[in-house]
């Protein structure tokens, strides 16, 4: 079930790919699939179907939504230092501890902390998450961004836990 | 009208890539350049992408184009936390005027087990 739910996925990227319903495009298309989930298919996450939830899907948005009001202002925050004459970065690697379990949900979280105002996610040992930042503003630095990985964390959680 | 929304995300987009470019320039060290290298290169060429979307419509053309706005999304990040992790791994020092390295203090120890 698990193994045929990714084979209709990857199938359907396929065809946008192509984008046509030629026999013999859907053929190769059947065919790649089929190889790609036996050799991928184990490392494939296991509950990601379940995003197909209305809840889980409406909270799913409602972070797509925020994501992008963050990458816009990083963008701008990045501009700004790098246009400045005197360059105002304060850079280092601080830690941080995060609840989320899943994998999926880890790999959303470091991926959304790396395109967010002045941060990178840079390793993972156990349940902390190690960040670069590119201006650690005060000696509290661990607290203010717990407070950027908890603003994501609540909705993944919604999504994925 | 979609043209010239088009045009509009196209500057928008390369004015963002340049910024980035800028960055990769100027910033000292290889952490701070990949955060301008990741934030302002995904977004920029997201909005050409996206720029094609408006240009073309939603045809063979358009559809790829929207696909790769996904795929770069995805990939850009996790390619920019692939290089820290192996930069840092292999010895390369923060800048000096870096304030703290929490991840050098704990990763004594630990092995790669990836």
């Amino acid at each position: 079930m698990k193994r045929f739910v990714h084979f209709l996925l990857l199938l359907g990227i396929w065809m946008l790919l192509t984008w046509s319903l030629h026999w013999q495009d859907l053929l190769v298309g059947a065919f790649i699939a089929f190889i790609a989930d036996l050799m991928f298919g184990d490392i494939y996450p296991v509950n990601a179907v379940r995003i197909l939830n209305p809840v889980r899907f409406f909270w799913f948005v409602v972070y797509g939504v925020t994501f992008l009001a963050y990458v816009i202002k990083a963008n701008f925050d990045v501009a700004y230092r790098v246009l400045n004459i005197n360059m105002p970065i304060r850079p280092g690697i601080v830690k941080v501890r995060t609840g989320l379990k899943t994998d999926m949900a880890r790999t959303f979280l470091a991926n959304s902390i790396t395109l967010t105002p002045g941060t990178l996610s840079i390793d993972f040992i156990g349940d902390h998450l190690y960040i670069h930042w590119i201006n650690i503003t005060s000696d509290d630095a661990v607290k203010e961004t717990e407070i950027i990985v908890q603003r994501f964390e609540q909705m993944l959680e919604r999504v994925f836990e | 009208m979609n043209e010239t929304i088009g045009l509009i995300l196209l500057i928008v987009g390369i004015s963002f890539d340049v910024v980035g470019c800028i960055g990769l320039v100027r910033l000292p060290d290889i952490y701070n350049r990949l955060q301008a290298a990741t934030k302002c290169v995904t977004l920029g060429t997201c909005m050409i992408l996206l720029s094609v979307v408006f240009y073309t419509g939603l045809n063979s053309i358009g559809v790829k184009a929207l696909l790769c706005i996904w795929f770069v999304l995805i990939t850009a990040p996790t390619g920019a936390h692939a290089i820290a992790r192996a930069a840092h791994r292999s010895g390369i020092r923060l800048w000096e005027g870096s304030v703290m390295d929490k991840y050098a203090d704990d990763k004594e120890g630990t092995e790669d087990t990836a």
